[in-house]
């Protein structure tokens, strides 16, 4: 399956990618597997988005879908529908900052 | 003719700034890596094309970048800095144990000899090598094993390892400083460690006089005579004329002995510079004035160089890396400013000049001499 993942623009810069990118994930659909199938054809976003070695999000990012604050949920959890058959992107978001 | 490239690490990005040997007309490239704090970058004195940088984002950690074209484009290479073995624990600032965590690279310091070696300082305090060109980074743990380390403590700044000097005649020496553990020394390539602060004396902590806890804020060292370190520590301008084993403070008439960065003229051995700072909760220059002091005597007798920079309403800081040497003769003196302004000297530091004056906040200046 062919899943779109929209990134933030400081890894848009670093991935040297324009707009959405699209990677093809084996199923299940889930944050893990789609992340797993980003860092394996970008390897400079290793460590950007999940640590290495615990896999956990790193804080100030966010994953949200069809609406959606996906952050919180299990990694290995499925997708929704949308995002697993290309309809909707899966966004990584960078927290906002002020001041 | 020679030249000089001048690698700017800023909060938001990097700088190269090239001149030929006058230094009085600068080529500005930058910044690469726009909105990443750029710790450090650093080239290798085995082939000056090569650079490393330290990339990094509250939000997206660590990058390592690295350029074989002298700046002109760069690449990733690896950024998995991972502990070795049981992580262990160091003091939090309420004094309960807290686990060693990694968060960014301080400070690289590539091989004098072989550009694919990279030692990495890093906070949590952990010293890290690469010999593969950064593509991976192994830790030297003896250090963050030393049994000292349970008690090691933060500085306000975190607990990093920000100095890295490798001693030319004898390559298994390694000096290191961490805030606020102190000086660290080891003769066997970084396998095992010791503490080297015996004579420094630090009123902010418990013990004063401790073999470990001091924020040693900077040691240099002159290639020709690597026996020899200063030190300017968070109160205190210091000297070692044994690796190590004993200081002695040479603060003498300074304004202020509280600073950041202290640096070793190429040519002099024992001609010094160091930027007082009003106090550690005043990071400013005493009366607004930005001054360089410089000693020619090794420390203790301090002479102000104040032409060219600015003498009123100047209140930045120069953070610890943001000072640096040329090896042209005259020699060139470059001091960054948390304010955005770089400053050069061709002449020592009797007379400066901005190269720039409107980048992000400064926080690391090296200089690579070219032929």
């Amino acid at each position: 399956m062919t899943i779109r993942v929209v990134l933030p623009a400081h890894l848009r810069t670093l991935a040297r990618v324009n707009g959405e990118v699209k990677v093809d994930v084996t199923a299940p659909v889930t944050v893990a597997t789609v992340l797993d199938a980003l860092e394996a054809t970008y390897p400079m976003l290793r460590g950007t988005i999940r640590d290495q070695v615990s896999r956990q999000r790193r804080p100030f990012l966010r994953f949200f879908a069809c609406e959606e604050d996906l952050s919180h949920d299990p990694a290995d959890r499925p997708l929704p529908d949308a995002v697993a058959n290309g309809a909707e992107p899966l966004l990584v978001v960078g927290a906002m900052a002020g001041g | 003719m020679s030249s000089v490239r001048v690698l700017v690490g800023t909060r938001k990005g990097a700088f190269v700034l090239t001149s030929d040997a006058k230094r009085s007309r600068w080529d500005v490239q930058g910044p690469h890596f726009g909105g990443w704090e750029i710790y450090h970058l650093k080239g290798s004195p085995a082939d000056p094309n090569r650079l490393y940088a330290s990339q990094s984002s509250s939000w997206f950690g660590q990058v390592i970048q690295r350029s074989s074209d002298g700046g002109r484009t760069w690449e990733t290479v690896g950024n998995k800095f991972t502990y070795d073995g049981t992580t262990g624990t160091h003091q939090w600032y309420d004094g309960t144990p807290h686990p060693w965590e990694f968060a960014r690279v301080w400070h690289l310091e590539p091989s004098l000899t072989d550009p694919d070696t990279v030692y990495a300082g890093v906070e949590d305090a952990a010293l890290f090598r690469t010999t593969d060109g950064g593509q991976s980074w192994h830790e030297l743990a003896g250090l963050r094993t030393h049994t000292s380390a349970p008690s090691w403590q933060p500085g306000a700044g975190g607990m990093c390892l920000h100095t890295i000097l490798l001693d030319p005649s004898r390559p298994d020496r390694i000096f290191v400083a961490i805030s606020a553990a102190g000086a660290f020394r080891s003769d066997d390539g970084g396998a095992t460690w010791r503490p080297i602060n015996r004579g420094l004396r630090s009123e902010g902590i418990p013990d004063p006089n401790a073999e470990v806890g001091h924020c040693v804020h900077r040691i240099a060292m002159h290639r020709a005579r690597p026996g020899v370190l200063f030190m300017q520590k968070h109160w205190d301008v210091m000297r070692s004329d044994d690796a190590g084993d004993s200081w002695r403070e040479v603060s003498g008439g300074l304004p202020s002995d509280f600073g950041f960065p202290i640096d070793v003229h190429a040519h002099e051995p024992e001609t010094i510079y160091v930027v007082p700072i009003k106090s550690d909760s005043e990071h400013y220059p005493p009366d607004g004035k930005l001054r360089v002091y410089r000693s020619r005597t090794g420390g203790d007798e301090w002479e102000e160089l104040t032409q060219g920079l600015p003498q009123r309403h100047c209140y930045v800081n120069v953070l610890r890396d943001a000072m640096a040497v040329d090896s042209l003769d005259p020699c060139g003196i470059y001091v960054g400013t948390t304010g955005g302004q770089v400053y050069a000297s061709a002449d020592a530091g009797d007379h400066w000049a901005p190269i720039v004056r409107d980048l992000p906040a400064v926080v690391s200046v090296e200089v690579q001499t070219l032929p």
